[in-house]
């Protein structure tokens, strides 16, 4: 089956003077029409880089070092500065976690919604005025003829977050992204927006890619998620699979360290050490320097990718382990070396 | 339990206005926290809870008397912090940790000098050495190690930070902590060693905090008793799993199902009530119950006067005109 997004194998660097950050280190996961996709994992691990790479609005230093990208089977790695605009904004849109900054002060916020209207779609002034109400009105902007007048300070966190999403859809995209939407704004004003983006999901038939570190709002609204630590996927599946069935040490360490009705008055059980530090990353598993159950061959060998199930992978030696023990994954499949360590360590 | 306890902190009719100059020779009052009234037990957590800008931070600052009150009183151990004496003696038993574990540390101090501030502004070391032992022992209360005594604040990690600055506010033997949003800016996991610790030195020192937070799993996990703010008011209050359970406000009832529950099926299943609207600027809020534009229950009634702030039974207290009827 073809994918609407097929992301393989991709590597993101930023060039520092302190050395070559591996922003993303080998990203694989596709995407179909309609479907949306979670991506959790803590700050620095490469959420929004990975997003910045498909999109190409990396900063200066960052560079796509390897890997492809392929929207609707075309290749997106290496095309044009010219095909790339054609592609953000009618076939991939994002919304920014501060919505300030990706609003320009100086103009109203009906001004800029028509020109990225005029910009991506076959419509004239009078034409996207029109287009630039309908969107506001879509996503639940009350008074929308009076609110394109004004200017985004005139509007508050929730009404600027509304307009971002007006913004991004006016060009009725395909993917839409969503980095970190909501983080900026309370609950209550947070529950409006994640229901606004789920029912023009459903009404639109998009697919949306969405970026959070708050495993609350991917339980509302995923399907599918992948967790990601130190620039790479530890964890892919299906939303239940990941929350009910965790395999990979990190995301059970995550999932472990929520406060629930059941842990007050008792301690929580964080995952211990420091988050990593990408200029100097551990040879094996990314994670063993913080992983209580770390065996000998995590410190030595980077784990592969093991299936779980057929909505489900994992990557992590412990998930090897009981393959191998359950005749699932076969000592052939691992390289010589780390396979004596594994046995022998 | 609680009712056992010695009352610590006690507010009455707190009140703190801003001026904001709406014109030239203009300005409007901004009333940041309008007519509050609670108490802290001592070893108690008080978690407090509410929308942007519903005066959080300013109860907690005014409390400290880092603002002066508008209007209201503020009893510490039975006292009335009232004189300059009083105040003084007030300020090396309570302190503040602030949310920003980025901003909220000078970069060029070394971990040493940072937490050491407070014990030198208020000449609580004699000697070198001494200050020295009590940098090292406050570094061992917040799990951080000593060799990083001498390394800089922007060496460290988000929580590693928010340790010094813990750190540094314990430095005067506090008995009262203001924690202003102490994990917000931290992921998860290292969210959870922090409220760990938080909860650790509670029971090691005998500390009462008032904890601000906005993620509500974080504060019913570590809070004895919830308060709910709305537009400067206090809205509800009572203990913390009852208020998780069955908040008996209207406008509580839809921030606690507005949280997003890290459950999938849970989560799918949930039936959230979500408020039409923005809450309105401070600036002109509206007339009697502070909710009430947004409120599905509103009646007249409700934009006639401001209703009280009553316990309905337990220690359970709501500010609502028909809290009996949709109850
Ligand atoms: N312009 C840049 N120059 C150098 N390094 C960068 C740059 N942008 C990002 N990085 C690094 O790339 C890594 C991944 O960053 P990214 O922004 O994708 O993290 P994230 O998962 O989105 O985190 P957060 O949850 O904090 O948004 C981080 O270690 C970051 O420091
Ligand atoms: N020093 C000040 N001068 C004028 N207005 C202020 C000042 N401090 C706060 N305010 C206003 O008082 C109100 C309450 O602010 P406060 O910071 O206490 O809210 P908060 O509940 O802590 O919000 P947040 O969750 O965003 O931290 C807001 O409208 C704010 O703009
Ligand atoms: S007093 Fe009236 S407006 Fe206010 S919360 Fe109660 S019912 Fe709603
Ligand atoms: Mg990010
Ligand atoms: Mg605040």
């Amino acid at each position: 089956m073809d994918h609407l997004l097929e992301v393989n194998h991709l590597k993101t660097s930023f060039f520092t003077n302190a050395g070559e950050v591996k922003a993303v280190n080998d990203v694989s996961f596709t995407l179909d029409r309609g479907k949306v996709l979670g991506i959790v994992g803590e700050s620095g691990s490469g959420k929004s880089v990975t997003a910045y790479s498909i999109m190409q609005i990396l900063a200066p230093t960052g560079k796509i070092v390897g890997g492809s990208v392929l929207l609707d089977g075309e290749e997106l790695v290496g095309a044009s500065e010219k095909k790339m605009k054609e592609v953000r904004g009618n076939k991939i849109s994002i919304i920014f976690q501060d919505p300030m900054t990706s609003m320009n002060p100086t103009y109203t916020v009906g001004h800029q919604l028509e020109e990225a209207i005029m910009l991506h779609t076959n419509r004239n002034r009078e034409q996207a005025k029109a287009r630039a109400i309908e969107m506001l009105r879509l996503c639940n902007v009350n008074e929308p003829e009076k609110r394109v007048k004004q200017y985004p300070h005139e509007h508050s966190g929730g009404m600027r977050q509304r307009c971002m999403i007006a913004m991004a859809l006016a060009c009725e995209p395909d993917i839409l992204i969503a980095d970190e939407p909501t983080t900026a704004l309370d609950v209550t004003i947070q529950a409006q927006i994640l229901e606004l983006m789920k029912s023009l999901q459903e009404e639109l038939g998009m697919a949306i890619i969405m970026i959070t570190h708050d495993l609350g709002v991917v339980a509302q609204l995923c399907d599918e998620v992948i967790v990601m630590y130190a620039g790479g996927i530890c964890e892919h599946g299906t939303a239940d699979e990941i929350y009910y069935n965790p395999k990979h040490e990190y995301t059970k360490g995550l999932m472990r360290s929520i406060p629930t009705a059941d842990t007050a008055g008792h301690k929580l059980q964080p995952i211990e050490g420091t988050p990593i530090d990408l200029l100097n990353m551990p040879k094996g598993c990314p994670f063993a320097p913080r992983c209580e159950n770390a065996l000998k061959v995590c410190i030595t060998h980077a784990p592969c990718k093991v299936r779980i199930n057929e909505n489900h992978t994992s990557s992590c030696w412990m998930c090897i382990k009981e393959g191998l023990e359950a005749g699932t994954m076969k000592p052939e499949d691992l390289p010589e070396d780390a396979r004596e360590v594994l046995i022998n360590g | 339990m609680a009712d056992e306890k010695k009352t610590l902190v006690k507010v009455e009719h707190l009140k703190e206005y801003f001026n904001i100059k709406t014109g030239m020779f203009k300005s409007t009052p901004l009333k940041a926290v309008d007519d509050v009234s609670f108490e802290i037990k001592k070893g108690e957590t008080l978690g407090l809870v509410g929308e942007s800008g519903c005066g959080k931070t300013t109860v907690g600052r005014t409390i400290l008397r880092l603002y002066e009150p508008t209007d209201g009183k503020i009893f510490y151990d039975g006292v009335e912090i009232k004189s300059k004496a009083s105040l003084k003696e007030f300020r090396k038993k309570a302190t503040m940790v602030f949310q920003d574990p980025y901003s909220s540390l000078n970069p060029r101090m070394t971990v040493t000098d940072i937490i050491a501030e407070p014990l030198d502004i208020h000449k609580l070391c004699k000697t070198k050495e001494e200050r020295k032992a009590r940098v090292l022992e406050l570094m061992d209360y917040v799990g951080l190690n000593s060799e990083h005594a001498v390394r800089y604040a922007h060496e460290f990690s988000g929580g590693q930070r928010q340790r010094i600055g813990i750190a540094r506010s314990l430095a005067v033997n506090p008995e009262f902590i203001v924690c202003d949003e102490p994990v917000s800016a931290l992921d998860v996991s290292i969210q959870a060693q922090v409220i760990n610790m938080f909860d650790e030195l509670q029971d090691r020192l005998g500390l009462t905090y008032l904890f601000i937070a906005h993620d509500l799993l974080v504060v019913r996990h570590i809070s004895d008793r919830i308060a709910v703010m709305y537009l400067g008011r206090m809205v509800e209050m009572g203990e913390a799993q009852e208020i998780y359970n069955h908040p008996m406000h209207p406008y509580s009832k839809s921030l606690l199902s507005a949280v997003p529950v890290p459950d999938p099926k849970i989560a799918r299943a949930n039936k959230r009530i979500v408020l039409e609207g923005d809450i309105p600027s401070p600036l002109n809020a509206p007339s009697g119950c502070p909710f009430r534009t947004r409120c599905r229950y509103a009646t007249e009634a409700c934009a006639e006067s401001m209703p009280d702030f009553n316990d309905v039974g337990g220690g359970h207290f709501v500010a609502c005109h028909r809290v009996a009827e949709i109850n």
